[in-house]
């Protein structure tokens, strides 16, 4: 399979912060490729460099086969952008902007409604409305149909689902597999890491590096240490006793459980047990289970520090 | 009983015939960490506004800290600690200058100032970085601060909206871990979250469906009620009944 994004040590400095160090990534065509990281992982820098919005400072990045800096007249023809921040027009009305967008790139929204129909068709109901005053899932609806009205070959959307709720945010993946069906290519970044699942492969982020690139399933089968799922009638009393223990590798808090890693090679979790009872804890539980993105995000991290 | 930091009863808030808030009653407990939940658009700004004194309500009873939202907005905000993602610390003043202004809008004196910033300092491991700018601090650090902060005048209760979004997973924790702290030393802790295992570290949750709260329990209570071991599922059932 061709490349559709193939980057050779791109960097990036704004002032005295490296926001990217020296990426080299790959992300297949037809891929749904995330870019998966907190604030400041360098998701946006790369995804604006991609999109031909900011030059890198050095290393080379080709989109689709061309090159970013050169080709970026090309370029902007056959990508499509959805920015992070909700950038639309927001005194014109839905369909205003939807044509706008359609007439820049000399197409119009009869012409490509079927690529755009999926979507466009839960907030038509609104066209008239202005864009300003949509609800945020809606906002979102109209960002993508703007991004998509001229037939892209890829998409860079640009944490789409952050500060949406769950229920929306599962909405809005199942666009992007429906997308993603047609052949499209998908570069998506998010800060939530139960997110990175539903892509094919993703990159970890964090401080303008790459932690990692694989399948969501082989990042979770890279993990390479025993983890117990534990849990008490105390909880905050249990991160500190936890903590305490000497054979503790590592104690993450995961909803009402804490995830538990230890420095021995062979674990037995009656010991855990026996501690945490002398410790004055009640109703103990420990089970085994197998780690989440967020576990292996949470040790790349340890590791790289 | 211990005491009650926020009540309301029947609490609306009406723009033209749209009901942002319907009718929402509930109690909050002194030092109880309340998860305020719901969907975009369900009525949780609207309503974290009546409660810190920035909007009048239309209808109903509301008070917190002991004041009426209705005739002592003004006392509300003086006792009440706030922080968001979008408003925390000024970004163009050094830790120890944010820490002395907001030290100072709340009306502390310049000793407690000297001995509530070097406290602050110590705990969060500022000592290296007290004299940097805080624009140029990491996202998480600066939550950290921000929370701290905003609990500066030992307020009564404390609203948070949002205020992990974004941070890394480490952070995250480290954040929640002082949420614990302050809620352990009696201040009650009113947080909004897009995080649903961070939902599960609250002690109790309300789920707000279209201005009204549609559930209100502990978490696991509330997985039990709807069958399921994942506050996701519960939040997804509830908004999308």
């Amino acid at each position: 399979m061709s490349s559709a994004i193939l980057t050779v040590g791109v960097e990036k400095n704004f002032g005295d912060t490296n926001a990217l160090k020296a990426i080299d990534l790959e992300v297949k065509s037809g891929e749904l490729f995330g870019l998966i990281g907190p604030d400041g992982a360098g998701k946006t820098t790369l995804i604006r460099i991609l999109a031909t919005l900011l030059l890198p400072d050095s290393g080379t990045a080709e989109v689709l086969g061309k090159e970013v800096v050169q080709d970026y007249q090309l370029l902007r023809k056959k990508i499509g952008y959805m920015p992070g921040k909700f950038s639309l027009y927001k005194d014109l009305s839905v369909e205003e902007n939807l044509s706008l967008f359609a007439a820049i790139h000399n197409t119009t929204i009869e012409q490509n409604y079927h690529l755009i129909k999926d979507i466009y068709a839960q907030i038509e109901p609104f066209k008239k409305r202005k864009a300003g005053a949509l609800s945020g899932g809606m906002k979102q609806k109209l960002a993508l149909s703007c991004a998509m009205i001229h037939e892209p070959e890829i998409l860079f959307l640009d944490e789409p689902t952050t500060g949406v709720d769950a229920v929306s945010r599962n909405e809005f993946w199942d666009m992007l597999k429906k997308l993603k069906g047609r052949g499209i290519t998908i570069l998506v970044s998010t800060p939530y890491m139960d997110e990175a699942e539903l892509c094919d492969r993703v990159a970890l982020m964090q401080k303008g590096e790459i932690l990692a690139v694989d399948t969501p399933q082989q990042v979770v089968a890279n993990f390479g240490k025993e983890l117990f799922a534990v849990k008490s009638k105390n909880k905050f009393g249990l991160i500190k006793d936890l903590e305490a223990y000497e054979y503790t590798n590592t104690v993450h808090a995961f909803g009402s459980y804490l995830h538990y890693t230890d420095n021995r090679s062979s674990i037995k979790k009656d010991d855990i047990v026996k501690y945490l009872r002398e410790k004055g804890h009640e109703e103990v539980e420990i089970k085994s289970i197998l780690p989440e993105i967020e576990d292996c995000f949470m040790a790349l991290m340890e590791d790289n520090e | 009983m211990s005491e009650t930091i926020i009540y309301t009863e029947n609490l609306t808030k009406q723009y033209g015939a749209f009901k942002a808030v319907d009718n929402i009653s509930f109690s909050v407990a002194k030092g109880e960490i309340f998860g305020f939940l719901g969907a975009n658009g369900a009525g949780k700004t609207t309503a974290m506004k009546m409660l810190t004194g920035l909007l009048t309500p239309t209808s109903g009873k509301a008070t917190v800290a002991g004041f009426n939202v209705f005739k002592q907005a003004e006392k509300i905000k003086r006792n009440i600690g706030y922080m968001s993602q979008k408003f925390s610390l000024y970004e163009d003043l050094t830790v120890v200058e944010n820490i002395r202004f907001y030290a100072g809008i709340y009306g502390l004196t310049n000793h407690q100032i000297k001995v509530k910033t070097s406290e602050l300092i110590d705990k969060l491991h500022l000592e290296a970085v007290k004299n940097t700018l805080i624009g140029s601090l990491p996202l998480g650090w600066k939550q950290k601060l921000a929370f701290s902060v905003a609990i500066l005048h030992d307020p009564k209760i404390v609203f948070l909206d949002e205020p992990t979004g974004g941070v890394d997973p480490i952070t995250r924790r480290q954040f929640w871990n002082l949420i614990y702290e302050a809620a352990s030393s009696g201040i009650t802790v009113f947080v909004t979250t897009h995080y649903m295992d961070e939902a599960e570290y609250c002690d109790r949750i309300s789920m707000m469906v279209d201005g009204k709260i549609a559930a209100l329990d502990t978490p696991e209570l509330l997985k039990k009620q709807f069958e399921t071991d994942s506050m996701h599922d519960v939040f997804v059932k509830l908004a999308r009944p």
